[in-house]
């Protein structure tokens, strides 16, 4: 099968590539940008003329619910979301049920996204078994079967000398380990930030320090262990500016962003709506005005979704009692391209938080635009307007506060090893 | 991105009267000296020997009780009957939602009978919100305390109180006392205090029974009582729950009632005429000293007493505002449909 994609604006951030140009690819891989190889015969052509072409984007953090929460969304339903959004490859967390610390279940989760086809999911192991924060998951063994990263989500090791034998284990095997920090105590109970909004609405907080003791303990046994780690989703500028002050201490440590933090603040959940009920939850103005600036700088080179499908009936209660998180791969892309409407960033700098950056993270090759890689791509009309609808919507979950909203930047085609999986219409 | 407009508008129709009531919060001087108002001809009525009045004739009231309670729920009832509705009581905490059932099938059980009100009182704040965001049109919901978030209509009979006995708002200074935390009383009593104009209104409590920033709702914090208490002319003491210290908030009832319990002693650092409050139930010996709730600055009876004639104003007036919404939609569908 060959494609010959015509006329677009290729951006390929990680060789700083940005020119009208065309595309061909062959046998799931590219096989040439600008002159088509010689004999090259396209057996199809795509019309990318006013488009961007830019390498399949890369989610760090979206939940697809199977095996165990079927009724939330499954992998075939948020993966054809994940394609709709221009998303090819997505790593999952481990918390299914059974949760992901067995090869079985890891086997499980590959096999689906094959059959369903629609885009690579990369799934993180558990760091310890069961998530219990007691017990060595047998790391090697997963990551043998495919698991790309490590972690205990915001499921507590309390005993921090077992979090540093996870960390020397995961060293010595040099598998990356994700941390989504939270101090179990601190945070336990609460609904959103702790600040003057939370006080007014009467809700339990969730204090800044709860997210940032734990990113203080965590960065000293990195250091002390030297294992490759990776935060992910943090929310306030604290956290950011000691990853930051770790980073210039020479510390290899990477950090990721949830959209939805760098765009909301704790008062929209002013009022109460539900889909505003995050974990990590929306911060103060001042933290989003760090987290804006901490993408500015190295280290913090992925933007993710932190998609969390919900059946209805999870977000159809009073705020505290709903269950947190919102969507996000149908409007990850869309809701980046803010970021550089607000002249935050540019639009390259903003695809590198897409494609090369959380594939740098991962150490995968994967995220660029370059002769001889699988041909993961994503064309999309940064101008087109489009809103997320309840018909339109391809994840189970609608749980979004952009639901309805116009969006800017439409997804035309999403292309897997060459093959398209997602059209537009 | 999102158009910030104040959630607390639901609360009332397009012509500004009440509709439901779920917060003191962002609700005019003029609506709340109004329901003052209107609640004070109720009192009067009250002291008479017919003690009804026709205006929620033919209307169904549902008492939802969530959380266990007796005075509002009481109060509350008296209320409606005084305004000659129909009642009905449901003690949800040990019925449906024991079964697993939502709060919103409950409700959608309770909107098929056809009910005209709902009097809610709920552990999760917001919960009324919610309800009032998801009832169908003329229904009325009167928020009977959600969560840690609100408790209006406890708020307003202190209102009631205050104004009986002081009149004006303006040259008070309030403290209010105790676990500020977990008080939706102490957020109504606030918001309603400012509004009304209060020259100043204070908390007092250690750190662990303060909220975050709550200095940001525009009181002065004071960890001290005899600092806190000088010169104030209202007194509202807030119930303290056991369960706090089990929770590592406090080290002990004892340790609470030297420091910041109300005493005879402490009290002398308030203005001589101050008048002492409490919500209820009172806890004896942990946050007042029986002198001081029996004594004669104490209107702890008189609150219960206002309690009945603010519920019955909040719940006329919102039964109007809905009213009223209807018939303008009525002549709105009519005007399109002509």
């Amino acid at each position: 099968m060959n494609i010959k994609i015509q006329g677009g604006r290729v951006i390929d951030p990680a060789s700083q590539l940005d020119q009208i140009t065309d595309l061909y690819i062959s046998d799931g891989k590219i096989a040439a940008i600008g002159q088509a190889p010689a004999g090259f015969n396209a057996d199809q052509t795509i019309d990318a003329s006013n488009q961007v072409v830019s390498p399949g984007l890369i989610d760090l953090c979206a939940h697809v619910r199977e095996p165990g929460y079927t009724r939330k969304g499954n992998i075939n339903t948020e993966t054809a979301a994940a394609a709709a959004g221009g998303i090819t490859t997505l790593c999952t967390p481990p918390n299914s049920k059974p949760i992901a610390d067995t090869t079985a279940v890891v086997d499980l989760i590959q096999d689906r996204a094959r059959e369903a086809g629609n885009a690579r999911i990369l799934p993180m192991g558990a760091l310890t078994q069961g998530l219990a924060g007691e017990q060595l998951s047998p790391m090697h063994g997963l990551s043998q079967a495919g698991c790309i990263a490590f972690t205990n989500m915001r499921q507590p090791v309390k005993n921090s000398l077992v979090l540093t034998r996870c960390l020397e284990y995961a060293a010595t095997h040099d598998l990356l380990v994700i941390f989504q920090a939270e101090d179990a105590g601190l945070a336990a109970g609460g609904a959103m930030h702790e600040d003057t909004t939370c006080t007014r609405l009467g809700l339990n907080g969730i204090p800044e320090t709860a997210e940032t003791i734990e990113v203080a303990r965590c960065l000293l046994l990195i250091e002390q262990t030297g294992v490759r780690a990776h935060f992910g989703q943090l929310s306030c500028e604290r956290s950011v500016k000691m990853v930051m002050d770790a980073r210039d201490r020479g510390l290899q440590v990477t950090a990721d962003i949830a959209i939805q933090n760098l765009l909301l603040t704790d008062e929209n959940v002013n009022g109460f709506d539900p889909n505003f009920h995050l974990i990590p939850p929306l911060r103060s103005q001042l933290d989003r005005a760090g987290l804006r600036q901490a993408l500015l700088s190295d280290g913090f080179q992925a933007i993710c979704s932190d998609h969390q499908p919900h059946e209805t009936a999870a977000k159809q209660a009073p705020f505290a009692a709903t269950e947190p998180g919102m969507t996000g791969l149908e409007t990850l892309l869309s809701l980046s391209l803010i970021l550089v409407e607000q002249e935050l960033i540019s639009l390259p700098q903003m695809l590198s938080k897409l494609t090369c950056g959380p594939a740098e993270v991962l150490g995968i090759e994967s995220g660029q635009i370059a002769e001889g890689m699988p041909a993961d791509l994503c064309i999309f009309d940064p101008q087109a307007e489009w809103s997320l609808t309840p018909e339109t919507s391809r994840s189970a979950g609608q749980n979004t506060p952009f639901m309805g909203h116009t969006l800017k930047g439409q997804v035309s085609h999403t292309l897997l090893d060459g093959e398209v999986v997602f059209r537009l219409g | 991105m999102f158009e910030q407009q104040d959630p607390n508008q639901i609360q009332l129709n397009s012509e500004g009267q009440l509709k439901h009531f779920l917060t003191t919060e962002g609700l005019s001087r003029e609506l709340l000296s109004e329901i003052l108002d209107t609640a004070d001809s109720f009192v009067d009525m009250s002291a008479q020997q017919v003690k009804k009045v026709p205006l929620l004739r033919g209307k169904t009231v549902v008492n939802l009780f969530f959380e266990a309670s007796t005075r509002t729920a009481s109060t509350f009832e008296l209320a409606a009957k005084r305004l000659s509705a129909d009642v009905l009581n449901l003690n949800i905490s040990t019925s449906s939602t024991a079964k697993g059932e939502t709060l919103r099938d409950t409700l959608m059980t309770m909107e098929a009978m056809h009910s005209d009100m709902f009097v809610v009182r709920h552990s999760d704040s917001g919960a009324q919100h919610y309800i009032a965001e998801n009832v169908t049109p003329n229904v009325a919901v009167i928020n009977a305390g959600d969560g840690r978030h609100a408790h209006p209509t406890q708020a307003m009979l202190d209102m009631l109180t205050i104004r009986q006995h002081k009149g004006d708002f303006s040259p008070l200074k309030v403290a209010i006392v105790g676990d500020i935390l977990h008080s939706r009383v102490a957020r109504s009593q606030i918001h309603a205090l400012r509004t009304l104009g209060a020259a100043e209104v204070r908390v007092i409590a250690p750190h662990t029974l303060l909220p975050r920033h709550i200095e940001a709702l525009g009181v002065q914090v004071y960890t001290d009582m005899k600092q806190g208490l000088k010169d104030v002319d209202v007194v509202m003491m807030l119930r303290l729950q056991r369960e706090r210290m089990l929770s590592a908030l406090l080290p002990s009832e004892a340790e609470f009632y030297k420091l910041y319990g109300l005493s005879e002693d402490k009290l002398q650092h308030a203005h001589p005429d101050a008048i002492v409050m409490h919500p209820g139930p009172i806890n004896r010996g942990v946050e007042i000293e029986s002198a001081v709730a029996d004594g004669p600055r104490s209107l702890i009876l008189n609150q219960v007493t206002n309690g009945i004639a603010v519920r019955m104003a909040v719940m006329s007036m919102s039964m109007s505002g809905q009213t009223t919404e209807a018939a303008r939609r009525a002549e709105q569908h009519a005007s399109r449909t002509e």
